[in-house]
């Protein structure tokens, strides 16, 4: 037990050494490209890092991370919530699975920034906006995980259950669930991504306080370094909100996936 | 006991079953032997109450039945144990009861300890379809329901788990369906064998075995083998197959 965690963690940490060499290697690039274009365009690391403590000093990043994550999560847990449970019962029904394809394909073809428009429109400026945003935009991609997942059951596992007369709980908890989780995790994981991205757009637009608020005045005074710092912030937060929260539960959840010696479902956060 | 009544059956515009009549007494066990699209396993899934047919009754006196799969059909999210239990949780059983219950049978289908915490990909073929054979006999069925369970395996196991299953029917004093396309597994483990023919689905030859199921050797296996193929209409059942492939 003790040796097998042993290994699991070694396994872990070593796999770190990958991550943390990639990112060396990005942020050679990035002072290359300093270099060669000098700060107004792209500022050093040496330089973003000052803005950020700059931003820090002042008394700015934290409270603005602290309302961009409020909005962000809690957009994203809603989208969530709401896109899995209804996508779970459309995928049930074969009928409502097809009515809803278009939907979803219409849904996630829209560009978030039309939401954000429509957004200060019907509910004017502030962070709600943003938090309607974000679910509106986030809620397809679970809806479709989670539909796709419960479509794409067994029907052999299906029939099995069957036989054993298994009651509806049951045949949520040991069937269904363990199976639409595969669906659901890179669902998820896509959906927190773009949570993040699409708060900071709204908030870019319709507010003057959140991550979001402060590029604005990072964008006026051509404050590109700035800019830069308060993206650091956002990506330290969505990473820590991943890997600290989701990969953790993933595993727990998962552990036969593990043992499969497959690697997680992590999806590229694409829009 | 069990009783399919003038069954017929469709899928679509394809006639499956036509005109069906077996009885299954209690305590026998009969084998259902077929080329592949003979019916056979849509017989056995009418019998599971997965469906109704077309046309006909289905009359059904066991109290509870199980079944086993071809292919194994295990949840590859859940251990062996909590496979073994699955029934036993259907049925609202305790956590500490059923996986009880669920070691014992394990230990008797020559699972140990440490397979137990295994999940199905980390089993072998055999050792999966231990599983799924102790999952059905967890429930303490009367009728048990084998649509092809070895045909997947290689010979020496498969001997290993026909012995199996020929022992624990004894056990348990099962009623026993089997599925199978090999007349060497039919006659090894059968009372009564029916012989099926596709296009449609019919039974074109019926043999009641006399000899008890111990008493039967290799020697007797191969010459009853022989002597089934010496029939015309078993002959042509399986060289329609032949002609299909």
């Amino acid at each position: 037990m003790i040796k097998q965690y042993l290994k699991d963690s070694g396994a872990y940490l070593w796999s770190g050494w990958g991550a943390a060499s990639a990112l060396l290697l990005f942020v050679a690039l990035w002072e290359y490209g300093h270099q060669v274009y000098g700060s107004l365009i792209l500022p050093s690391p040496t330089e973003t890092m000052q803005a950020l403590k700059g931003i820090y000093d002042e008394g700015i990043a934290v409270p603005a991370s602290i309302t961009t994550a409020k909005r962000a999560m809690f957009g994203f847990f809603m989208a969530v919530g709401f896109g899995s449970i209804l996508g779970m019962a459309a995928g049930l029904s074969m009928t409502a699975a097809r009515a809803m394809r278009p939907i979803v394909t219409v849904a996630l073809g829209i560009p978030p920034i039309t939401w954000v428009v429509l957004a200060l429109m019907w509910f004017g400026m502030g962070g709600g906006s943003a938090v309607f945003t974000v679910v509106v935009t986030t809620l397809p991609i679970t809806f479709a995980g989670a539909m796709m997942g419960t479509r794409t059951l067994d029907q052999g596992l299906k029939d099995m259950a069957r036989c054993y007369h298994t009651p509806p709980l049951m045949m949520l908890w040991d069937v269904y669930l363990p199976h639409v989780l595969s669906y659901l995790f890179p669902a998820w994981i896509t959906g927190l991504g773009m949570a993040w991205k699409i708060a900071v757009m709204g908030e870019l637009l319709s507010t003057t306080d959140g991550i979001g608020g402060e590029m604005a005045l990072t964008r006026i005074s051509m404050d590109t370094a700035g800019t830069l710092a308060l993206l650091l912030l956002l990506l330290a937060m969505l990473m820590a909100v991943e890997y600290l929260m989701l990969e953790p539960i993933q595993r727990k959840l998962e552990p036969w996936r593990n043992k499969a010696g497959q690697g997680n479902f992590n999806t590229p956060k694409g829009i | 006991m069990l009783r399919w009544e003038n069954i017929s059956h469709r899928f679509g515009l394809n006639d499956v079953l036509e005109d069906i009549d077996i009885v299954l007494e209690k305590g026998k066990v009969i084998s259902l032997v077929g080329p592949s699209g003979c019916g056979k396993s849509t017989l056995l899934n009418i019998a599971a109450g997965l469906f109704d047919p077309s046309q006909g009754e289905l009359v059904n006196g066991f109290e509870r039945l199980a079944i086993v799969f071809q292919d194994h059909r295990l949840l590859p999210w859940r251990r062996a144990v909590d496979n073994i239990a699955y029934g036993l949780k259907a049925r609202g059983i305790a956590k500490n009861e059923r996986h009880k219950i669920a070691g014992k049978l394990a230990l008797r289908m020559g699972l140990d300890d440490d397979d137990l915490s295994k999940f199905p990909h980390e089993l072998s073929g055999g050792m999966r379809q231990r599983v799924s054979l102790a999952r059905a006999l967890a429930v303490e069925p009367d009728l048990l329901l084998l649509d092809e369970p070895f045909s997947a395996l290689d010979v020496g196991l498969r001997r290993d788990l026909q012995d199996l299953v020929v022992s624990l029917i004894a056990e348990h004093g099962l009623s026993g369906v089997f599925v199978t396309h090999d007349l060497s597994e039919a006659l090894r483990l059968s009372d009564e064998i029916v012989v099926m023919a596709p296009d449609p689905g019919r039974i074109v030859y019926r043999q009641q075995i006399a000899l008890p199921v111990v008493q039967r050797d290799e020697t007797y296996v191969f010459q009853a083998v022989g002597e089934l193929m010496q029939v015309s209409a078993v002959d042509a059942a399986f060289r329609i197959d032949e002609k299909a492939a």
